[in-house]
C-alpha cells in the first residue's frame, strides 16, 4: 500500500510471486474455517447437548470405536498436513533458482539507514527504484547488526547480515510506490528504518537512472579501485604470474589448496578480498594481503561487481 | 454442583490461615524456609504474581504508545526497553515457570500420594534461584533497562547495545537454573514416589505433563544458559564468537538460541495441556477420551519438538534446503497438538457437563488453541513464513497459544484447585463473568493483529505507517479488556481468602489423590498413604451413569468429606 492511504486490509500485490503466495494463503485460511468450524460446532453441539441433566441418550461406547477413531484421525491429519506441507514447499523450490541475468542491486544496511547502489554507480538512500517487468537481484550487507530487508507488497523479506552477503530475487509487475521496513529489530530507530520501493515503467527507470547525478558504472569503479589498491599489480602480472588470473573466475569452481573446490560466488569473492588466506587457490602462495579495515562495504561491491563482469579480452586494453 | 456441597456452617468462623499446610506456623521464618512443597507453591505463586504485573504493566504502556501512529508517549529507546521487559518478564519469570513451580509443586505429591516432593531442600533453593534472577531483572529495570528484545540477537546485544545486557542476561541464566533444578526434582518424583498402585498409565495427564515438561526442561536449559554465557564472554570480554567483523557467526547464536527457545514453547504449553485434560473429564463427568494416546501426544511433542527450531530462521540466510527440513517437521510435530485438541472434544461425548469457571477457561483455551496451532502451520509454510516473520502475524500468533493457550489454562487451574489451595471457594458469578471478559478481551486484543501483521506491519515498531493505525487502536482497546479481566480474579481471589465459602475436600467430585484429602490439605499431605487400584478420571466407567445415581454418589462424597474434616 502506499504511504498515503489510511487503511489496509490486505496488502497489495505487485508481483507474479505476491500474487502466488495469496493464493496458498487464501488456501490455508479456507482450512482453518474448516477446521476451526469443526471445533466449536463439535465443542457447542456435545456442549449443549449432553449438558448436566440434559434427556439426551447417552449410549455407551464400544471400546473399537474409540480405537478405530483415534487412529483414524490421526492419520487423516498426518495426511492433511503433509499435503499442506508440499503445497508450500513446493512453490518455494521455484524460488530457490533465480532468474538469469537479472538486474543486480546493491544494498548496504546500517544502524539506522538503507543505502542502495544500481549497476550504473547511482545511488539512493531509503529508496529503491526499480523497472517494472525486469527480474532484480538484491546482494545485501550490513556494516553493523542485523537487518532485515522487507517488502511487503512483493512478498518478501530477507536478513541482511553483517560479514555475508545474503540475495533476494523479485519481478515487480505493478508500478507504483510500497513500503519498505525493516523487518529486524536493530535498535533505537529500527522503526524507521524504512522507505520505499518505486516499481517504474522500464523506460521511466531509464530516464530516472540518467537524471540522477554520480552516474558511473560501478564495474568501472571497481577496475579503478583494482589499480588504486595494487590488486593489479599481483593479478594483472605479465608473463609469470603470482596470483590466479581472474577473468572468468565469477561462477566457475575454484580448486583450493587443501583440496576440494569451492564455487566462486559473491561470498567467496568477499572472503578472498577480505581474508584470502583463508580458502587459497591451488598452486599459489598465500602472499595476498587482507584487505579488511582498508576497504569499506561499497567499495568490496564494486570490486566484487567488477571481478564478476571481467572476462579478460578488456586485460590488454588497460594495461 | 458446588453449591449443593458448600460446608455453610464453618464459613465464617475461622481465618483461612489456621487450616491444613497454612496453619503450621505464622512466622516469616516459617515461609522462607519452608520445605513444604505447598509453601513453596505459594512462595512462586506471589513472586509469579508479582512479575506477571510488572509484564503487564510494560505492555500496557506499549499499548500506549502505539494508539498513534507517531512516536509521541514515550521515546524509541524507552521503548524498545519497554518491549523488552514484557519479553523477558512473560517468558522467563511468568510462563516457563508459571503452571509447573506453582501448581506442579503444589499438586505432583498430592497427586501421587506421596507426602512431598523427592527433594524439599532443592525445591526451596530453586525458589531462591528464581528471586535472585527476579532480582537482577528488577536491577535491570532500576538501573535503566535493556533493549535487545528478549531474543538477545548478536551482534547486536553482544556488541552495539548500550544497555544493562549482562545483568538481563544473568538474570534468565540464574533463573534457568531454578527451573532445570524443579525439572530435576519433579523426574525423580514422579519415578520414585508414586503411591502403591499408582503404576505410570494410572497416573493422571497432568502428572504425565509435568513429566514430560520436566525432561524437555532439563535438556533444553542448558543449552540457554550456554547461549547466553557465549554472549555474555564475547559482550564481556571481547571473545568473539557471534562477531563477523572477527570471523565469529552472527547466525549460530539464532541457532542456539532456538534449539532452547523452540522447546521453550512447549515448556510453556504442556503444562497447560495438562490442566485442560483434568477439568474437562471433572466437568463433563466423563473419562478423558483416548488416554494413552494423549500421553504419546505429550512424548511425540517434546521429542519432536527439538527438531523445529530452525522454522524461526527461513529468512535469516540458513540454507533453503534446511529450510525444506525445518518446515516438514514443524508440520509434524502439529500432528499431536491436533490429536489432543480432537480428543478434548471427544471427552464431552455423552457427558453430564456442568459450566463453572475453569470449564470456561478450558473451553477458552482450546477455541484459541486451536487458532494459535493453525496459523502455527501458516508459519511453518516457507512462503507464507517469509511474509510472516518479524511481524505482528507472528506476535499475534504466539499470543494465542501462550496467552490464549497458557494463560487461559493457568487461569482454569487457579479455579479449579483454589478450594484445594486455600479451602475457600471463590464466587462462582464474578469467575464466570471474569473467564467470559478474559475470552473476548483476548479476542478483541489479538486477532486485529494477524490483520496487521499479513498486511506487513513489522514488529517492535514504537511508531508506524498510518495505515495500520485502525488495527492498533483496537488491539490496545483489547487489551484494555483484557487488564480488567485480569484484575478481576485477582481481587476476587483475594475477597474469598477472608469471605468465601469454606470449601470441603472434594467440591468438584472429582477422581484425583488430591482430592481425596482435606482442603487445605495438611501439612503430611495424607494421614494415610493411599492405595490406587484404578486408571484415572474414573467418572463414567460406561461412558453412561444413570443420573440419580449419580447425585446420590455425589452425595456420599459429600458425607465422607465431612467426616475427613
Ligand atoms: C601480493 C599479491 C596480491 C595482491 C596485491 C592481491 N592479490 Fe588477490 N590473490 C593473490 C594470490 C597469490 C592469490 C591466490 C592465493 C589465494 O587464494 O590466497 C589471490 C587470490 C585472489 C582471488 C581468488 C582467485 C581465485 O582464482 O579463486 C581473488 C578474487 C583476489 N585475489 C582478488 C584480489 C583483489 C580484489 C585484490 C585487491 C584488493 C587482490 N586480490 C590483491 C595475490 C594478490
Ligand atoms: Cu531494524
Ligand atoms: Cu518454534
Amino acid at each position: 500500500m502506499t504511504a498515503d492511504s489510511h487503511f489496509v486490509f490486505l496488502p497489495a500485490a505487485a508481483s507474479a510471486h505476491a500474487r502466488h503466495v495469496d493464493w496458498i494463503y487464501f488456501g490455508l485460511i479456507g482450512v482453518s474455517v474448516v477446521i476451526v468450524g469443526l471445533v466449536v460446532a463439535l465443542l457447542l453441539t456435545f456442549g449443549i447437548r449432553y449438558r448436566s441433566g440434559s434427556p439426551a441418550p447417552r449410549g455407551k461406547l464400544p471400546e473399537w470405536v474409540s480405537r478405530e477413531i483415534e487412529i483414524g484421525w490421526t492419520v487423516a491429519t498426518l495426511f492433511a498436513f503433509i499435503f499442506i506441507f508440499w503445497f508450500a514447499a513446493a512453490s518455494f523450490l521455484t524460488t530457490i533458482g533465480a532468474a538469469s541475468n537479472p538486474l543486480e542491486i546493491h544494498v548496504v544496511g546500517k544502524q539506522w539507514m538503507w543505502k542502495i547502489e544500481h549497476p550504473n554507480g547511482v545511488r539512493e538512500i531509503n529508496e529503491l527504484h526499480v523497472p517494472a517487468d525486469v527480474p532484480v537481484r538484491l546482494v545485501m550487507i550490513s556494516q553493523d547488526v542485523i537487518h532485515s530487508f522487507f517488502l511487503p507488497a512483493l512478498r518478501i523479506k530477507q536478513d541482511v547480515l553483517p560479514g555475508r552477503y545474503t540475495s533476494e530475487s523479485f519481478t515487480a509487475d505493478k508500478t507504483g510506490s510500497y513500503d519498505l521496513f525493516c523487518a529486524e529489530y536493530c535498535g533505537s530507530d529500527h522503526a524507521r528504518m524504512g522507505g520505499r520501493i518505486v516499481v517504474m515503467p522500464k523506460a521511466e527507470y531509464q530516464a530516472w537512472l540518467d537524471a540522477q547525478p554520480g552516474a558511473e558504472n560501478l564495474a568501472g569503479k571497481g577496475r579503478q579501485l583494482f589499480t588504486q589498491l595494487g590488486c593489479a599489480g599481483c593479478h594483472f602480472e605479465k608473463g609469470h604470474r603470482r596470483a590466479p588470473d581472474l577473468a572468468g573466475l565469477y561462477g566457475s569452481y575454484v580448486q583450493l589448496a587443501g583440496g576440494g573446490t569451492v564455487r566462486a560466488d559473491e561470498a567467496y569473492l568477499r572472503d578472498s578480498i577480505l581474508q584470502p588466506a583463508r580458502q587459497v587457490v591451488a598452486g599459489y602462495a598465500p602472499i595476498m594481503p587482507s584487505f579488511k579495515g582498508t576497504v569499506s562495504e561499497d567499495q568490496i561491491f564494486s570490486l566484487v561487481t567488477f571481478i564478476k563482469s571481467f572476462s579478460g579480452d578488456r586485460e590488454e586494453t588497460t594495461q | 454442583m458446588s453449591d449443593a456441597v458448600l460446608d455453610k456452617t464453618s464459613a465464617r468462623d475461622e481465618s483461612t490461615f489456621d487450616k491444613g499446610y497454612l496453619g503450621a506456623g505464622h512466622t516469616l521464618r516459617s515461609w522462607l524456609f519452608t520445605t513444604d512443597h505447598k509453601r513453596i507453591a505459594i512462595l512462586y505463586t506471589l513472586t509469579l504474581t508479582v512479575f506477571f504485573f510488572v509484564g503487564g504493566i510494560a505492555i500496557a504502556l506499549v499499548r500506549i504508545e502505539l494508539v498513534t501512529p507517531a512516536q509521541d508517549f514515550v521515546s524509541a529507546d524507552e521503548y524498545n526497553r519497554l518491549f523488552t521487559l514484557h519479553g523477558i518478564v512473560m517468558v522467563w519469570f511468568f510462563l516457563v515457570p508459571s503452571i509447573p513451580a506453582t501448581f506442579g509443586n503444589f499438586l505432583l505429591p498430592l497427586m501421587l500420594g506421596s507426602r512431598d516432593l523427592a527433594f524439599p531442600r532443592l525445591n526451596l533453593f530453586s525458589w531462591y534461584l528464581t528471586v535472585i534472577g527476579g532480582a537482577f531483572t528488577i536491577y535491570v529495570l532500576l538501573a535503566g533497562g535493556v533493549d535487545t528484545g528478549w531474543t538477545f540477537y548478536t551482534p547486536y546485544s553482544s556488541i552495539y547495545s548500550n544497555s544493562h545486557v549482562i545483568a538481563a542476561a544473568t538474570a534468565v541464566f540464574v533463573a534457568g537454573f531454578g527451573t532445570i533444578a524443579t525439572g530435576i526434582n519433579f523426574i525423580v518424583t514422579i519415578h520414585t514416589m508414586r503411591a502403591p498402585g499408582l503404576t505410570w498409565f494410572r497416573l493422571p495427564l497432568f502428572v504425565w505433563s509435568m513429566y514430560t515438561v520436566s525432561i524437555v526442561i532439563v535438556l533444553a536449559t542448558p543449552v540457554l544458559a550456554m547461549t547466553l554465557t557465549l554472549m555474555m564472554a564475547e559482550r564481556f570480554l571481547g571473545v568473539p564468537i557471534f562477531n563477523a567483523s572477527e570471523g565469529g557467526d552472527p547466525l549460530l547464536f539464532q541457532h542456539l538460541f532456538w534449539f532452547y527457545s523452540h522447546p521453550a514453547v512447549y515448556i510453556m504449553i504442556l503444562p497447560a495441556m495438562g490442566v485442560v485434560s483434568e477439568v474437562i473429564p471433572c466437568f463433563a463427568r466423563r473419562r478423558l477420551f483416548g488416554y494413552d494416546f494423549m500421553v504419546y501426544a505429550l512424548a511425540a511433542i517434546s521429542l519432536i519438538g527439538f527438531f523445529v527450531w530452525g522454522h524461526h530462521m527461513f529468512v535469516s540466510g540458513q540454507s533453503p534446503y534446511a529450510n525444506l527440513v525445518f518446515s516438514f517437521l514443524s508440520f509434524i510435530v502439529a500432528v499431536p497438538s491436533a490429536i489432543k485438541v480432537f480428543n478434548w472434544t471427544a471427552t464431552l461425548y455423552g457427558g453430564q457437563i456442568s459450566y463453572e469457571a475453569p470449564m470456561l477457561y478450558a473451553f477458552g483455551f482450546v477455541g484459541l488453541f486451536t487458532i494459535g496451532g493453525l496459523t502455527g502451520l501458516f508459519l511453518a509454510s516457507i512462503p507464507i513464513d517469509v511474509q510472516a516473520t518479524d511481524t505482528y502475524f507472528v506476535v499475534a500468533h504466539f499470543h494465542y497459544v501462550m496467552v490464549g493457550g497458557t494463560v487461559s489454562a493457568f487461569f482454569a487451574a487457579l479455579h479449579f484447585w483454589w478450594p484445594k489451595i486455600t479451602g475457600r471457594m471463590y464466587p462462582e458469578t464474578w469467575a464466570r463473568f471474569a473467564a467470559v471478559l478474559m475470552f473476548f478481551g483476548f479476542n478483541f486484543t489479538f486477532f486485529p493483529q494477524f490483520i496487521m501483521g499479513w498486511a506487513g506491519m513489522p514488529r517492535r515498531y514504537g511508531s508506524y505507517p498510518p495505515e495500520f493505525q485502525v488495527y492498533h487502536v483496537l488491539s490496545s482497546a483489547g487489551a484494555a479488556v483484557l487488564a480488567i479481566a485480569y484484575l478481576l480474579p485477582f481481587a476476587y481471589m483475594i475477597w474469598s481468602l477472608r469471605w468465601g465459602q469454606r470449601a470441603p475436600g472434594n467440591p468438584w467430585q472429582a477422581t484425583g489423590l488430591e482430592w481425596q484429602t482435606p482442603s487445605p490439605p495438611p501439612k503430611h499431605n495424607f494421614d494415610r498413604v493411599p492405595t490406587v487400584e484404578h486408571g484415572p478420571y474414573d467418572y463414567h466407567h460406561e461412558g453412561y451413569v444413570d443420573q440419580k445415581e449419580e447425585i446420590a454418589g455425589s452425595m456420599q462424597t459429600a458425607q465422607t468429606d465431612g467426616d475427613q474434616e
